[in-house]
């Protein structure tokens, strides 16, 4: 009989902090200046520097235990990690051990199920190392990135599919970015994931040996990479083998998890407590301050957009899936206070565009000027056909509404005469369809009103046309 | 005036008056490390003639438009070698910063130059301050101005060797387990030892993060609370720093300490101590004692086990702190190396001296996976009895005298194969630091008429001004003991 095998899966989540500076040092916290632009005494750890805790970077960690349902403890400390690589300048990386400042908390995966956080710890980010192709022997390290605050967001190993773990990973970058914790650009690297997966027969409760994936980049690579290591290493249970302890990479390119070197394995981090750093000690105004300061969560903010703004719970739903569309929808609404007109737009050609571009990121259009076509429509102007295609110009172009509907010659057309001629050409061109409808074929009529509407290039006011075109049909009856 | 004897306030109002002149300083500096230097080597680095008179003169200058107040304005100031400084190497006495030049001024350098003091060079030090003898310097020891066959004790020798000698009016030392103290003892001048987060570490090259602080080594009592106050204060840069406003020593420096109360730890007068120097500490409190209200014998039953605790959380602490040393961004390369591993392996096999790697090893040791409890913990918990016991211990008194060293000045290579018997000089001086009390020496008379030998008082956290108020009547009455005879200007030898 062959034995079944279930996946034991925790992950680690590393999210870069939204702060101003970095965490120990007054330099810019920024992805993609020129390499070591961004760097100071202390981040390139010279001799004699000390590090000074940003408080900022401690709220953003605290808002985050918030919003997970985290613990926060009153004393937290930080420790030194110690190993040796050039993208450490110190040695050791400034982070948190036996006492992180969150504790607990948990996920929700979006289905009413949710995952258990061990702890949130607060801790500083390394810089990268380059290997150039054909550098030969050297490497590059750029330490922009060394001192970038982070939080490390571990689970419990509690995860048991890589469905699972990418619905995690959905949800807990949307709490991150809708808390404004982390701005969760997996692309730049603000958020990272490492996975920890072992696999036992269905039915044990012992853990297998696990390994370790690391350089899942994307939710994509989450979910292939661990599905792809959790195959491998049933492969190997099955064919009767055992899996080796290690650090793994994931390879997006072929598809596959590969060792890393194996070094890399035996670390002792030889932790101990930070003795340039006191314990961080939060008191309870503190909590009560970053508590009162904190952004809405999701289903608060649904459930205030159908009260608020009358929408309907899917409508609602789909606007507030991402703080910043949300954050998007609101301020149209504050400069066009059509809440339905605006939501219609929004859940229609807008993310139909954007799913078009195959981004997850808002189109580059301001909502201001979003508003403002809206507006445009609303008063006549233009066509909401003829919209559709002043907004794609917009988002190309980046220019106002109004230019571009003179540039473009969009202006609707509600002259009747003008618009007469047109419906005549088109029941001349059209006999029978005419006849059709004239059988009692109602339905014709979308399709001579898509005509007209092609005709005038979608700049015809549908307002008069629609009531035209019946008029001028019922005429030919005769 | 003999300004190889005198004072800071009495330079200060030599200058005020106009009698003297801040480039007569650099001269006389100049002048005096031209003739003692090859035979002390006090000094790793001296600034050149021309910065230093320029200074000088803007310095007087300043004075005579009115424009000065601090009494250290236009003197120039010695410093350590592990202490971050513009314009100058910072070597920290290792191979691995030969050469190296720091982008910015130690907060303590800041505010000297902010108090009008010339920064005069760079002084040498056990490597990375690790040493009981300046012997560790990779660029040579340093001798005692009373006996060049000596040690100057350390880590600070070369501060305290350049004060005794006359060579500098007062220099900057760091101390983790005694390294102001000892030195200033065996060198027979006053160092003192701050509360921990007092003076800002910030751009003092750590060694043992959480026990190092740096102090003045200086002529006499009132000096070394003029610098004091000026180095002093919180500073937001180093979050060890403690915001606790303390105010002026030199205010109160010649209050009464009628009111003293003054214990002496029975642990004091323990095996290895030199009977030379138990017969001068006793006699030194015998002249403080019609001073005080009462001297009463006290106990510090963990002074002993102070020393494994010391070598446990500092060399721990140390084995971080020096992993920077990589030589990837600066520092000493190893260019022979074809791996990143070789090249780690090659620049700090060849950077770091022996003393070093020794305690590097031992706290890299003492935190690994399987030992950190029995070694780190443990010795962090006796740390944390030693301060409890420094807690009871000041129920009963105001300060504790002690002697500073077991010992006098010991013969150049004679411990320095022996890391434990060298490890023993600082055990009057360690438990200070694992309790991060202010502590002093002061000398306190010449063994056999020949070395120097200190005594010590230490205070509660933050009562400097009481410690050094105490210590300033206890010098008044044992007197100070002024440049070695050997190499006073007037017919002394200099070799
Ligand atoms: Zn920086």
């Amino acid at each position: 009989m062959t034995t079944h095998y279930e996946a034991v899966i925790g992950l680690e989540v590393h999210a870069q902090l939204m702060t101003r500076t970095k965490i120990f040092c007054g330099c810019e916290n920024r992805f993609g200046a020129p390499p070591n632009t961004l760097v100071c005494p202390v981040c390139l750890g010279m001799p004699g520097v000390l590090p000074v805790l940003n408080e900022r970077a401690v709220e953003l960690a605290i808002r985050a235990g918030n919003a997970l349902g985290c613990d926060i403890r009153s004393r937290s400390v930080f420790a030194r990690k110690n190993y040796f690589y050039p993208d450490l300048p110190k040695g050791y990386q400034i982070s948190q051990f036996d006492q992180p400042v969150c504790e607990g908390g948990h996920v929700p995966l979006g289905d009413g199920r949710s995952i258990e956080l061990t702890r949130i710890h607060l801790e500083e980010d390394a810089g990268k190392s380059f290997h150039p192709e054909g550098g030969g022997e050297h490497s590059l390290v750029d330490l922009n990135r060394c001192g970038v605050p982070l939080i490390e967001i571990v689970s419990e190993p509690v995860i048991r599919s890589a469905e699972d773990a990418y619905s995690y990973l959905v949800n807990l970058k949307r709490i991150l970015e809708y808390t404004e914790v982390c701005d969760g650009n997996m692309e730049q690297g603000s958020l990272r994931c490492d996975a920890n997966v072992s696999l036992r027969p269905v039915g044990t409760t012992t853990l297998g040996t696990k390994t370790e994936l690391k350089n899942l980049n994307s939710f994509r690579a989450t979910r292939l990479g661990i599905e792809a290591e959790i195959a491998r290493q049933e492969k190997i249970l099955t064919g009767g083998g055992t899996i080796r302890q290690e650090t793994m990479q994931w390879d997006a390119d072929r598809g596959v998890p590969v060792p890393m070197r194996s070094k890399e394995e035996a670390h002792d981090y030889r932790y101990f407590p930070e003795p340039d750093l006191p314990p961080l000690l939060l008191s309870q105004e503190k909590l009560r301050a970053v508590r009162d300061a904190m952004p809405e969560l999701p289903d608060a903010k649904r459930e205030r957009f159908q009260t608020e703004y009358g929408l309907r719970e899917y409508d609602a739903g789909v606007l507030t899936d991402s703080a910043q569309l949300a954050r998007f929808f609101e301020t149209v609404v504050k400069h066009f206070p059509h809440a339905d007109r605006a939501a219609n737009f929004l859940m229609g050609p807008y993310l139909r565009l954007q799913k078009e571009q195959e981004g997850d990121d808002l189109l580059p259009v301001e909502p201001e000027a979003l508003a403002q076509l809206l507006a445009l429509e609303k008063g006549g102007a233009v066509s909401p056909a003829a919209g559709r295609q002043v907004f794609e110009a917009m988002v190309r172009t980046g220019k106002a509404p109004a230019d571009l509907v003179k540039e473009l010659g969009l202006e609707q057309i509600s002259d009747d005469g003008a618009l007469q001629t047109v419906v005549d050409e088109v029941l001349a061109a059209n006999p029978e369809q005419v006849a059709e409808f004239l059988g009692g074929k109602e339905k014709v009529l979308g399709f001579l009103m898509g005509q007209v509407m092609k005709a005038t290039r979608g700049k015809g006011n549908p307002g008069v046309l629609t009531p035209m075109l019946r008029a001028s049909l019922e005429a030919k009856r005769g | 005036m003999d300004l190889t004897r005198a004072t800071i306030t009495e330079i200060a109002a030599a200058l005020d008056a106009g009698s003297l002149a801040s480039t007569d300083l650099v001269e006389h500096t100049l002048r005096e490390t031209g003739r003692l230097e090859p035979e002390v080597h006090a000094f790793l680095h001296v600034r050149d003639r021309e910065s230093l008179l320029r200074e000088a003169k803007e310095s007087d200058a300043a004075r005579r438009s009115g424009g000065v107040t601090s009494p250290l304005a236009g003197i120039p100031v010695a410093i350590k070698d592990n202490i971050c400084t513009i314009g100058t190497p910072t070597t920290a006495g290792s191979r691995i910063l030969e050469g190296f030049q720091s982008a910015y001024d130690a907060t303590v350098i800041e505010k000297l130059k902010a108090a009008g003091a010339l920064i005069l060079g760079k002084c040498n030090l056990d490597e990375f301050a690790m040493g009981s003898s300046t012997e560790n310097s990779a660029y040579g020891p340093t001798t005692n101005p009373w006996d060049p066959a000596r040690v100057p004790g350390g880590s600070s020798g070369g501060s305290a060797a350049a004060v005794a000698a006359g060579m500098a009016f007062t220099a900057l030392g760091s101390d983790t387990g005694g390294s102001i103290r000892q030195p200033a003892a065996l060198t027979g001048v006053v160092g003192l030892k701050p509360t921990y987060g007092t003076v800002s570490r910030r751009g003092l090259i750590a060694f043992g993060s959480s026990l190092d602080q740096i102090g003045p080594l200086a002529r006499c009592v009132a000096d070394a609370a003029l610098v004091f106050d000026a180095i002093a204060g919180n500073d937001p840069r180093d979050a060890t720093s403690a915001d606790i406003a303390t105010g002026s020593a030199c205010d109160t420096l010649h209050d009464s300490i009628d009111t003293i109360r003054v214990g002496v730890p029975r642990q004091s007068w323990g095996e290895g101590l030199d009977a030379g120097v138990e017969a001068s500490v006793r006699s030194a409190l015998d002249q403080l004692g019609p001073a005080v209200a009462e001297i009463t014998a006290i106990d510090l039953p963990l002074l002993e086990a102070s020393i494994p605790a010391y070598y446990l959380v500092a060399t721990a602490e140390a084995s971080a702190n020096l992993s920077r040393f990589d030589g990837v961004r600066y520092g000493l390369r190893d260019k022979q190396a074809g791996t990143l591993d070789e090249m780690y392996k090659r620049t700090r096999g060849h950077g770091f001296g022996t003393e070093v790697k020794r305690r590097i090893l031992l706290g890299t040791h003492a935190l690994s996976s399987g030992y950190y409890d029995a070694y780190y913990l443990r010795a962090m918990k006796v740390r944390r009895k030693i301060a409890d016991d420094f807690a009871r211990a000041f129920e009963t008194c105001d300060v504790i005298a002690l002697p500073a060293t077991p010992t006098p000045a010991f013969p150049i290579g004679e411990q320095i194969d022996d890391p434990i018997t060298m490890y023993r000089n600082d055990l009057y001086t360690i438990a200070a630091n694992l309790a991060g009390l202010p502590a002093i020496s002061i000398p306190c008379g010449l063994h056999d008429d020949t070395l120097p030998l200190g005594v010590q008082l230490m205070a509660p956290r933050f009562e400097e001004s009481r410690l050094l108020r105490v210590a300033s009547h206890w010098e008044a009455k044992l007197g100070t003991l002024g440049r070695p005879p050997r190499i006073s200007a007037n017919g002394g030898d200099a070799r």
